[in-house]
Order: C-alpha cells, then sequence, then structure tokens
C-alpha cells in the first residue's frame, strides 16, 4: 500500500493519479470506514459495550491521556511499548545486518545457516511467547526476545540479498586497488548492500512492531499490548481500540520515516 | 620487477550442463619488463580471460601465470586493472573513485589530493570531482576508471579495451595521451583492444589471437617500424597514414580474417547488391 506514493499512481484503467487525487482518495477511504463504524455502532446491532462508536473511542483516548488506565497514562504506556520496540529492534539489527553481510560474503556460513534460518523462519514471533515466559518471566527479556524474533529474519535476509547483489566486479575492482578485506566490507559491501538494508529495515522495524503485543501479553507493567489485555479484562472494547489505534498510528509513522531515509539513499546514488 | 609470463596456459570453463569449454589452450607469452604488449583478436577468444589472470582475478587450470618471477596468487596495487565496463563505485564520487586505491594504501591525504588532481586535470574531469558516475557519460565514466589504475603508479597496467566507449576525438586524445605517459614513465603493460589501428600506434608488440580454442595465432613486433619511421615525431593521423602502417594494418586484418575463414560454421558475408542507377 504505501508503495504506491513512490511510483506514478496507477488507476484501474491504468491511468496515473495526481498528488491531490491521490490524498483524495486517502481521505476518502478513512472517511468511508469511520462512517461505516459509526453507522454500524448507532445501528444497534452490536451493544455499545461491544462496539463502541468513533466519538466514544475518542472520548476514550482523550480520557486516557490524562487520566492513568492500568497504572499510566496513554502517552506512558506508549513510551513504554516505544522503547521496549527499540531496544529489540536494535539487538535484531545489531546482529541480523552483520550476520547477512557475512552471510553474503564467506559461502561457507552461508551453506552453515541458511538451512537453520529456513526452519526456523516458520516459526511466528508469537510462537515464542511460552518460550519467553519460561525463560525470562516477566522480566524484559521476553518482550525483547519475541520483538528480536520478529525483526531478525527480514534484517539477515535484505543485508544477504544486499551482498550478493553486489556484483562481483565491484569487489574484484577494489581487491585490484589494493583493499582489504575490512575495506571490501565498509567500502563496497555494505554501500552497495545498503539499498536492500534500508528495504529490509522497514520490512523488520513493521514485523518488529506487529511482534509487540504478543510480547507485551506477558508483561506485567506499561505497554500498548498491556493496556489493551487490561482493557479486556475490564471488558472496557474502547481501551482495546484505543490501543490498536496507537499501534497503527506509531507503525504508520515508523514506515514514513524509513521510507524517506530509503528515497534519500536511492536519489543520492541514483540507483532504481 | 614486473616482468608477466604466461607459461602453458590453459583455461577451461565448466559448462552448466556438465562438461567443460576451452577458453585458452596452452599460451605460451613473456612480456618483459617495461614492454607495451597490444592483444587484438575477435570476440571471446580469450583476451579478459587471458588478462584476468595476469591480475590475478582468475587462475589457470593447467600452466602458470608469473609477474616478476613470482606465480600469481591472487589482485594486488602493483597490477592496476582498468575493466572492460569501468567497475567504478557507484556510491563514491569521482575524486573517491580515483582516490580508492591510494586510501587503500594509507597514501598521505595532502598527496593523495594532489596525485588526484594531477589525473582529474590529465583525463579532463575538472568540474566533475564531486560528481556519482551514474551523472557522467560512458566516455567520462570511463576516463575515471583510467585514471583510477594511473593514479596509482603500478608497476603493470592491464588495461582491458580501456578506450571503447570514447569518442573517435577523446580516443584520439586519450591514444597519444597514453605514449606520452608510457614514454616519460614506462612500464609493463598489456592492452586488449579491437581497434588494429590502435594496438600498432601504442605498442611494442601486436599479439593476434584467434578463438575456438582461444590461441596465439602471431606475435608481431612493431618497434623496428616506429623507429625507422620516427613515429614518435609525428601526430597520430600521419603516422596511420605512412606505408608502414597501411601494410602492417592490413597483415593483421588478414590474419584475423584468415581464422575466421578457417572455420567453415560461419558462413562468409555476402555483398550487398548494388543498386541499379
Ligand atoms: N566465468 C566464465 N564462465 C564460463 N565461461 C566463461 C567465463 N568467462 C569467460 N568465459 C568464456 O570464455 C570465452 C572467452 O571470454 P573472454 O571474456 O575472455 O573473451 P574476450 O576475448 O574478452 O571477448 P570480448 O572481446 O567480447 O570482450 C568466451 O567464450 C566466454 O564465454
Ligand atoms: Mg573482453
Amino acid at each position: 500500500m504505501a508503495k504506491r506514493r513512490d511510483r506514478n499512481f496507477l488507476g484501474p484503467s491504468g491511468t496515473s493519479l495526481g498528488l491531490g487525487e491521490f490524498w483524495a482518495l486517502t481521505l476518502a477511504g478513512f472517511t468511508l470506514f469511520f462512517a461505516v463504524w459509526a453507522g454500524v455502532a448507532a445501528s444497534g446491532w452490536l451493544p455499545p459495550n461491544l462496539l463502541p462508536s468513533p466519538a466514544a473511542v475518542w472520548d476514550t483516548l482523550v480520557r486516557l491521556w490524562h487520566q492513568p488506565f492500568a497504572g499510566h497514562v496513554y502517552a506512558e504506556h506508549l513510551t513504554a511499548s516505544i522503547g521496549r520496540f527499540l531496544m529489540g529492534w536494535a539487538l535484531a539489527v545489531g546482529i541480523g545486518i552483520p550476520l547477512g553481510l557475512l552471510m553474503g560474503w564467506y559461502r561457507l556460513l552461508d551453506e552453515i545457516v541458511t538451512p537453520l534460518f529456513d526452519a526456523m523462519r516458520f516459526v511466528a514471533p508469537l510462537a515464542w511467547v511460552p518460550l519467553a515466559a519460561l525463560w525470562f518471566g516477566t522480566g524484559i527479556g521476553g518482550p525483547l526476545l519475541i520483538i528480536f524474533v520478529g525483526a531478525f529474519a527480514p534484517c539477515v535476509i535484505s543485508a544477504y540479498r544486499g551482498a550478493r547483489l553486489v556484483e562481483t566486479r565491484l569487489v574484484e575492482a577494489a581487491q585490484t586497488l589494493g583493499a582489504s578485506s575490512r575495506q571490501i566490507m565498509t567500502h563496497v559491501l555494505i554501500p552497495g548492500a545498503l539499498p536492500s538494508i534500508i528495504a529490509g529495515l522497514r520490512v523488520s522495524a513493521g514485523l518488529g512492531w506487529q511482534s509487540l503485543v504478543g510480547s507485551e501479553l506477558i508483561v506485567v507493567g506499561a505497554g500498548l499490548g498491556y493496556l489493551m489485555v487490561q482493557g479486556q479484562g475490564n471488558l472496557n472494547t474502547s481501551v482495546v481500540i484505543a490501543g490498536m489505534i496507537g499501534i497503527g498510528v506509531v507503525g504508520f509513522a515508523i514506515d514514513v520515516v524509513l521510507r524517506a531515509i530509503e528515497a534519500a539513499f536511492r536519489k543520492r546514488w541514483g540507483q532504481a | 620487477m614486473s616482468e608477466i609470463v604466461f607459461e602453458g596456459v590453459t583455461r577451461r570453463f565448466p559448462l552448466p550442463k556438465g562438461g567443460d569449454f576451452l577458453a585458452i589452450d596452452r599460451i605460451d607469452l613473456t612480456i618483459e619488463e617495461k614492454e607495451f604488449v597490444a592483444i587484438v583478436g575477435p570476440s571471446g577468444c580469450g583476451k579478459t580471460t587471458l588478462m584476468r589472470m595476469a591480475a590475478g582475478l582468475d587462475f589457470p587450470t593447467d600452466g602458470r601465470v608469473l609477474v616478476g618471477g613470482k606465480e600469481v596468487k591472487g589482485p594486488g596495487p602493483e597490477r592496476a586493472v582498468v575493466f572492460q565496463q569501468f567497475a567504478l563505485l557507484p556510491w563514491k564520487t569521482v575524486r573517491e573513485n580515483i582516490g580508492f586505491g591510494l586510501m587503500c594504501k594509507g597514501t598521505p591525504k595532502a598527496e593523495a589530493e594532489a596525485a588526484i588532481a594531477r589525473y582529474v586535470d590529465l583525463m579532463g574531469l575538472t568540474g566533475h570531482e564531486d560528481s556519482f558516475p551514474h551523472q557522467l557519460s560512458g566516455g567520462m565514466q570511463q576516463r575515471v576508471a583510467i585514471a583510477r589504475a594511473y593514479v596509482m603508479q603500478p608497476a603493470a597496467l592491464l588495461m582491458d579495451e580501456p578506450f571503447g566507449a570514447l569518442d573517435a576525438q577523446t580516443r584520439i586524445v586519450m591514444q597519444e595521451e597514453l605514449v606520452r605517459l608510457a614514454r616519460r614513465n614506462p612500464r609493463t603493460v598489456i592492452f586488449i583492444t579491437h581497434a588494429v589501428d590502435e594496438a600498432i600506434y601504442l605498442a611494442d608488440r601486436v599479439v593476434v589471437m584467434g578463438r575456438k580454442p582461444g590461441r596465439i595465432i602471431e606475435t608481431i613486433d612493431i618497434r623496428p617500424l616506429r623507429e625507422d619511421g620516427g613515429w614518435e615525431a609525428l601526430p597520430i593521423e600521419e603516422v596511420m597514414d605512412t606505408p608502414d602502417f597501411t601494410h602492417m594494418r592490413s597483415r593483421i586484418w588478414k590474419l584475423l580474417k584468415a581464422r575466421e575463414q578457417e572455420r567453415p560454421a560461419v558462413p562468409a558475408p555476402t555483398p550487398a547488391p548494388v543498386p541499379a542507377k
């Protein structure tokens, strides 16, 4: 969905849309969504405690901003989640990117790690929750492990692909100019893999952030996931939806920032 | 010491369907210290492969390649390479590309800057120092690739069709410049080209290769012609008009053509019908 902004926008008949039309349609989409939601809520098909109206959710959000719920105000839950996410994501990036680059460079490592990795990839981050709970109890380690598991794979894969896509002749040219392995890593492989790495960072941040709620199901303290679980426990649907909105907005913001960085790099090097 | 010796060099490439392809068949060739050797031959005859083995980027299946008496084990900055497809680093500016080898070597900054500036000037790249390769024309990229090799002051220069992407005028300027450089600061050069003219004008010896399998058909010494004809004092156009030069050119053309005609698989081109007036 986000991709469309990078290119020309193609309508169903293949004609491209201007930026103004694009935003108009985006706005129309959201308006329609809220209208349907408000309509269904007002129709009384579902009791308001199961489906609160958009206005009720908004009121709840405003209230959560000032009054602590589950021990903290909304902003504190937000920052707790973001902080946890950043730590887990940084760990995934810090280990995953170098590992991927090395796999692209050393065939042997590639052959050792890839099968293992392919097998592990299919265990969803949420499937790690019980193990994380057993290992770390309610400590910070549990959520970190789960965000890590969610964000790790795209980091490794993107760095690996990026390094493999760097043209051999560039590495060879550097070698004939006397570059050491380290210089080839920093001046050829990393910059060559960077567009792919940045695209991977975007995917991994998305997946890491999505794994967050799962991780926070086992946290006691603060966080959007925790807020939502508490809301569920109190049968407070508005609070649950308010938490979901926070997750969506922050996730979208992360994506926008990383997309801007990606675009800046492409422009600088003229790479498609 | 940078004499380059190919000793019974054979290179086979494995074919995807099994078996292998004989790209180079038992080549013996010695390029003396500070000698300029041009290699001409049809596409696919193994010129690039031969050069890559001198560079240490590829290795013979049989035989040995020696540089300065030592068997080549890998690439090194004393053997600079100008690649057929430039191979500039897209994320580095012209200045950074030219200075890359110096940086790897740990040349002091001021010294490196001065050397870079000299070659930027020599290659007519002034004003483009901070451009990225994708912002340059093909010919300019090629000049950056040449500057990047020259700036290393290598004992041996291995150039794979280095003037291929240049327009005729720039090409002549570069050829004359290369002759000047070679005279001022002689070094061992392997120069691959499709242009027979260029090979005769630049080289001490021209190696003519044939294909299927890739091998040397003949090695021709140009030095007697150049010295007797006083080529070095003449502009390039005049050199190319001398009878010695034109004879040499047709001799090499015949060698290349004879080889092709030995292979009946390739039909001779039919002459275009002459339009009736
Ligand atoms: N890595 C490789 N794997 C398989 N075959 C190869 C490889 N490199 C070269 N060859 C084959 O070896 C032969 C010689 O190739 P090479 O690139 O040396 O030719 P060339 O004389 O430089 O041609 P050109 O003038 O077109 O550059 C070709 O038939 C090519 O297909
Ligand atoms: Mg070639």
